[in-house]
C-alpha cells in the first residue's frame, strides 16, 4: 500500500443522545477510490462531515492527517483550500445559474474587482470537457438531467484543484447509464492522480470500482478490505455491514394476490402547463387487491408524475381520464386529501423535499395525514401520538433516541423508514411506494421489502415505482414498463427479465 | 448533588426557550434599579400592561402569519381604520355597542380574507399583497375621518375596554383596604387550576410510562410559575385590579396557545411552515391554511382597532400607523423563525412585553424618543442573534 493521503485517528463524535461516531479509524492511501460503507446511520456522512470541516475542529475529538499535516479546519473554506471537496447527496448548484456560473461559485476569477468573463467561459469548458460531458456551458442548471449535475459538480470540484474528492451516495439519483459514466470517471480521475471516497448503499458498484472498502456499523470501523487481496464480495461486505448473513433479500410472499381489482386507471392523460408539453400519454392499469405491481422505467419517465396527477394531482396538471376504485366510478381527486380519503397513500421519492418536514419531530411526522385519528373534536391526544409513534419505531426499527428527534437529525434510511411509517398510519388500501429504497443500506432494504410482503399479506395492494430492475423482479407480482409518458409493455412476472424491461423502458 | 446538575440540565436544554423570560426579567430589573422602583410599581405594571395589549393581540396574530411563511403588513392602517369605524358607528350612526363590536371583528375577519386571497389563489407574495392593504387602508382612515378629523367617543362602556377594570367584591371595603381582592381571587384560582393542570398532565404521561420532569424540577417549576403569577397578581391587586385589557389579552393568549399546540388544525398550521410541499401532499389544504390564518390575523386585527381606540377613546387619522412593525418585531423578540415552521404564541406575548417595557422604562427615565428607538432596534438583532445562534441546540 502506497504511503496514506489520509489519516483519521480516533475521531469521535456525539450529538444530544447519540454518539454517531466512536473512535473510527479511517486510513486512505494515495490515488485510491476507497469505498465507505455501512448500514443508514452508521456514521458514515457524520465522518465525511468532520473531514471536510462541516463540523469544525472542537466539536469532534481525533486528529485528521492530511498529506502528514494535522488539520484543524474551522470551516468547509479550509478543507477546500488544501484540496478536500465534498460532494453532497443533495446537490448543491443553484438551478437558476448557468453550468459556468455554477462551477465557479464560490471561487470567482476576478480582473481587479470585476469577475473575468472569459476567462471564467474559457476555465469552464475546459474542466466540463475534463468530466466528459458535453453541453454548453452557458446551459442553466435546471435544464440538464440529474445525471449531468452530478458532473457539473464533479467539474465544480476539479476547477479548485482537488487532491481528494469526497462523494455521499453519488449514484443513488442516477440511471445505469449515468452510473456507469460516473465510476469511468472516478476511474480516470484516478490515473490522473485524484484520490476519491465514496459512499454507496449500492453493493454492486462498490465491488467493481473499490480498491479499498472501509465498513462501519453503529459509528465505529468494522474493518478496511483489500479489493486486490480478493477480500471484498457482497456476502462479505453484507455480513460486516448487518452483522449477520442475509440470504434472500427479497423474502418470498405466502400469498397469492387476488382477482378483485381495487384501483383501475383508464386512458390518463395529463399537460404539465408548465413545461408547456404532455407528460402522460393513455395510461391505463390495473391493480388487484394483495398485488404488488411494479412501476418500472427509467429516470424521468413519468412515473412519478402519474403517481401524483392520480394522487389529487397537487402539482396542476392538466389531466383527463377515468379512474375506479374497488370497480366504482370516481371523481379525479382534486386535492390529495380526496386522494387519502379514498385509501390511496403516497411516499414520495424526494423524502427531503417533499415528503418529510425535517425541523419537526419523529412522532408529527408520523401522524401528519391522519391526525383524526388521534384527536377528538380537534384536540390532539398528545400522549396517544407517541405511543403510536414508538409503536412503529418498534414495527420499522427506526434508528432514533426518541420518537420526540427531529426527523432532519436523522440518517437518510431511517427517514426514508419514516416516510413508510407516516403512510402505513393512515392504513390505506392502494400503497404508492415511489423509489422506496433509495439511499437504504441492505440490511433496511430487507426490512422494507419484509413489509411490503407483510402489507400485502394483510390485503393491502402496493405500486412501487423503481428505477433498479432487481428490485422490480424480486418484489413485483406485475410489471409495467413506463417510457416517455406511456406505458411500453406489461407481463406478469413469471414472464419478466432484465433484458425485456430495459428494451421496453428505452422505447 | 443533583438538584443542580439537573437544573443545569434542564435549563441547557430550554436555553432557548427559556431565554426571553429571562431576557424581560434583566430588562425589569434593570428599569426598576434605574427608576428608583418607580417601573416595578402597581399603578406602573398596570399602566404597562394596557399599553402592551393592543400589540400583542397582533403579535399573536403575526405569529402564525410568520410561522406560514408569510407577512402581513397591513395590520397596522387597518386595525386604525377599523377603529374609526368604530367610532362612526358608535358616534354618528348611534349603533348598539354590541353590535358595533361584532361587526368591526366580522370586518376584520373579511379583510383578512380579502388579503388572503391573491396569496393563497394567484401565488401574490403576501409582502406585496399586503402592502397593497397598507396604503389602501392608510387612505381608508384618512377617508373616514376625512370631514370631522379626531372623532371622540362619549360611550363609557366602550372606552372601559381599553382604560377599565373589573369590579371587585362589594360591601367588604373594611378588608384589606386599598387591594383588590377579587384580583387576588382570580390569580389565587389561575395558580390552583395551573398546579392541578400540571399534576394531571404528568400523571397521564407516567400512565405511558413517557419521560417526566425530576421531581424536584418539577416542583421548582410549580413552585417558579406560582410566585411569578402571584406576584404579577399581587402587584395589579395594588392598584386597580386586572384591566379589561389584560382579560382580552389572556384570554387571546389562551384559545391560540391551545389551538397552536393542542390541535389538528394547529399542526396543519405548522406543518406548512415547515414544508408546504409535504404538508400538500400529506392531504393538508394548504388555500384553506392560508384562509384561516389570514382571517384570523383580521380579527385580531379588529380587536386590537377597538382596543386602542378605545384606549385613547377617540378616533383619530394617524392610528395604527407602525403596529404592524411592532407586532413583527415582538413576534421575532418571542422566537418566530423567518424561515417558517417555528415559533410560539406566549413566545410572542413575552416578545411584545419585551418591546413595551423598553419604551415605558425608557420613557419613565426621560430618555429622548431618538435613543429610544436606537435601543428597541439593538434589543431586536440582539434577540435574533441569540435565537439563531441557539437554535440546534437542546430538543
Ligand atoms: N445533526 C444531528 N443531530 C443529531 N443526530 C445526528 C445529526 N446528524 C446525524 N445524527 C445521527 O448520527 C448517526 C449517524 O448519521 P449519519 O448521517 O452519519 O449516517 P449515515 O451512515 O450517513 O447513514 P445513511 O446511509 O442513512 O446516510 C445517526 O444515528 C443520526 O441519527
Ligand atoms: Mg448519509
Amino acid at each position: 500500500m502506497s504511503h496514506p493521503i489520509l489519516e483519521m485517528k480516533n475521531i469521535t463524535k456525539t450529538f444530544p443522545g447519540v454518539k454517531a461516531l466512536d473512535n473510527v479509524t479511517f486510513s486512505v492511501a494515495e490515488k485510491e477510490i476507497h469505498c465507505l460503507v455501512g448500514e443508514n446511520g452508521a456514521g458514515k456522512s457524520t465522518l465525511m462531515k468532520v473531514l471536510s470541516g462541516v463540523y469544525p475542529h472542537g466539536e469532534y475529538s481525533g486528529d485528521i492527517v492530511f498529506e502528514g499535516q494535522v488539520q484543524k479546519f474551522t470551516s468547509i473554506r479550509d478543507s477546500e483550500n488544501i484540496g478536500i471537496a465534498i460532494i453532497y447527496q443533495e446537490l448543491a448548484l443553484i438551478p437558476e445559474m448557468t453550468v459556468y456560473e455554477n462551477i465557479f461559485l464560490g471561487n470567482e476569477i476576478k480582473s481587479g474587482i470585476t469577475i473575468d468573463w472569459n476567462e471564467t467561459i474559457k476555465r469552464a469548458g475546459e474542466v466540463v470537457k475534463k468530466v466528459g460531458l458535453n453541453v454548453n456551458t452557458a446551459a442553466k442548471i435546471k435544464d440538464l438531467g440529474v445525471g449531468k449535475q452530478q458532473l457539473v459538480e464533479i467539474a465544480k470540484a476539479l476547477s479548485r484543484n482537488t487532491k481528494l474528492l469526497i462523494l455521499d451516495e453519488p449514484t443513488s439519483a442516477l440511471n445505469e447509464d449515468d452510473s456507469k459514466n460516473l465510476l469511468n470517471l472516478l476511474r480516470e480521475l484516478k490515473n490522473h492522480g485524484v484520490t476519491c471516497i465514496m459512499i454507496s448503499h449500492k453493493l454492486k458498484e462498490v465491488i467493481e470500482i473499490a480498491d479499498t472498502v472501509t465498513v462501519l456499523r453503529d459509528g465505529q470501523t468494522v474493518c478496511t478490505l483489500d479489493a486486490k487481496k480478493g477480500e471484498v464480495s457482497e456476502q462479505v461486505l453484507i455480513k460486516h455491514m448487518v452483522g449477520r448473513e442475509i440470504d434472500n433479500i427479497y423474502p418470498p410472499k405466502k400469498v397469492k394476490p387476488t382477482d378483485e381489482i381495487v384501483l383501475e386507471v383508464k386512458d390518463w392523460n395529463a399537460y404539465s402547463p408548465l413545461l408547456g408539453r404532455d407528460i402522460l400519454k393513455n395510461i391505463s392499469l390495473k391493480v388487484k387487491k394483495g398485488e404488488i405491481v411494479g412501476l418500472a422505467g427509467l429516470m424521468g419517465s413519468g412515473r412519478t408524475e402519474f403517481a401524483k396527477s392520480i394522487f389529487g394531482n397537487p402539482d396542476g396538471y392538466h389531466v383527463s381520464g377515468e379512474i375506479e376504485i374497488k370497480g366504482q366510478k370516481q371523481r379525479r381527486f382534486a386535492h390529495p386529501e380526496e386522494a387519502i380519503a379514498s385509501g390511496l397513500a403516497y411516499v414520495t421519492e424526494d423524502r427531503k423535499g417533499n415528503g418529510l418536514i425535517l425541523i419537526q419531530d419523529v412522532k408529527q411526522n408520523i401522524t401528519l395525514a391522519n391526525l383524526e385519528e388521534i384527536a377528538r373534536n380537534g384536540v390532539i391526544n398528545g400522549n396517544e401520538e407517541v405511543s403510536i409513534a414508538n409503536e412503529y419505531k418498534a414495527s420499522l426499527n427506526i434508528k432514533t433516541p426518541t420518537v420526540e428527534q427531529k426527523v432532519g437529525n436523522l440518517s437518510g434510511g431511517n427517514q426514508q423508514k419514516v416516510s413508510v411509517a407516516k403512510w402505513l398510519f393512515v392504513k390505506p388500501n392502494v400503497l404508492i411506494l415511489d423509489e422506496p429504497t433509495r439511499g437504504i443500506d441492505v440490511g433496511a432494504k430487507y426490512e422494507i421489502y419484509t413489509i411490503m410482503t407483510r402489507l400485502v399479506e394483510q390485503g393491502m395492494s402496493i405500486i412501487m415505482i423503481s428505477s433498479e430492475l432487481p428490485e422490480v423482479l424480486g418484489m413485483s407480482d406485475r410489471v409495467y414498463v413506463v417510457a416517455s409518458g406511456k406505458i411500453t409493455g406489461e407481463m406478469p412476472i413469471e414472464q419478466a427479465t432484465q433484458e425485456k424491461i430495459m428494451e421496453l423502458a428505452a422505447n | 448533588m443533583t438538584f443542580l446538575s439537573n437544573a443545569q440540565k434542564v435549563l441547557r436544554q430550554n436555553i432557548r426557550e427559556y431565554g426571553m423570560y429571562i431576557a424581560l426579567f434583566v430588562i425589569m430589573t434593570i428599569f426598576t434599579i434605574t427608576t428608583e422602583g418607580v417601573f416595578i410599581s402597581s399603578r406602573n405594571i398596570s399602566n404597562l400592561l394596557n399599553q402592551t395589549g393592543y400589540i400583542a393581540v397582533l403579535a399573536v396574530g403575526m405569529t402564525l402569519i410568520i410561522v406560514i411563511r408569510h407577512i402581513d403588513l397591513s395590520v397596522g392602517f387597518l386595525a386604525g381604520f377599523l377603529g374609526a369605524i368604530c367610532a362612526i358607528a358608535l358616534v354618528f350612526w348611534k349603533l348598539p355597542l354590541l353590535v358595533v363590536i361584532i361587526m368591526v371583528l366580522a370586518l376584520g375577519i373579511v379583510a383578512g380574507l380579502i388579503t388572503a386571497f391573491p396569496v393563497a389563489h394567484l401565488k401574490i407574495p403576501s409582502f406585496v399583497a399586503s402592502l397593497a392593504g397598507w396604503l389602501i387602508y392608510r387612505g381608508a382612515i384618512l377617508l373616514a375621518t376625512m370631514g370631522t378629523g379626531t372623532i371622540i367617543i362619549p360611550n363609557d362602556t366602550f372606552n372601559a375596554i381599553g382604560n377599565g377594570y373589573i369590579p371587585d367584591f362589594l360591601g367588604i371595603e373594611n378588608f384589606l383596604p386599598g387591594v383588590h381582592k377579587l384580583t387576588l381571587v382570580l390569580g389565587l384560582v389561575g395558580i390552583v387550576l395551573f398546579i392541578m393542570g400540571e399534576i394531571n398532565n404528568r400523571r397521564k404521561k407516567q400512565a405511558y410510562n413517557f419521560e417526566v420532569l425530576p421531581m424536584d424540577m418539577f416542583i421548582l417549576k410549580l413552585v417558579f410559575i406560582s410566585l411569578l403569577v402571584g406576584g404579577v397578581t399581587w402587584i395589579l391587586a395594588g392598584y386597580n385590579g386586572i384591566s379589561w385589557t389584560v382579560v382580552i389579552m389572556l384570554i387571546v393568549t389562551a384559545i391560540y396557545h391551545f389551538v397552536t399546540t393542542q390541535t389538528v388544525l394547529g399542526r396543519h398550521i405548522y406543518a406548512i411552515g415547515g414544508n408546504p410541499e409535504a404538508a400538500e401532499l400529506s392531504g393538508i389544504n394548504v388555500k384553506k391554511i392560508i384562509y384561516v390564518v389570514f382571517g384570523s390575523m383580521g380579527l385580531l386585527t379588529a380587536l386590537s382597532g377597538i382596543l386602542f381606540t378605545s384606549r385613547l377613546q377617540s378616533a383619530t387619522t394617524t392610528a395604527g400607523s407602525l403596529f404592524e412593525m411592532d407586532a413583527i418585531a415582538a413576534a421575532y423578540v418571542g422566537g418566530v423563525s423567518a424561515a417558517g415552521g417555528v415559533g410560539k404564541v406566549i413566545g410572542s406575548i413575552v416578545g411584545a412585553l419585551v418591546m413595551m417595557s423598553l419604551t415605558n422604562g425608557m420613557n419613565l427615565m426621560g430618555i429622548d424618543i431618538s435613543l429610544q428607538y436606537i435601543v428597541r432596534g439593538a434589543v431586536l438583532v440582539a434577540a435574533v442573534i441569540f435565537d439563531v445562534t441557539t437554535r440546534g441546540r437542546g430538543k
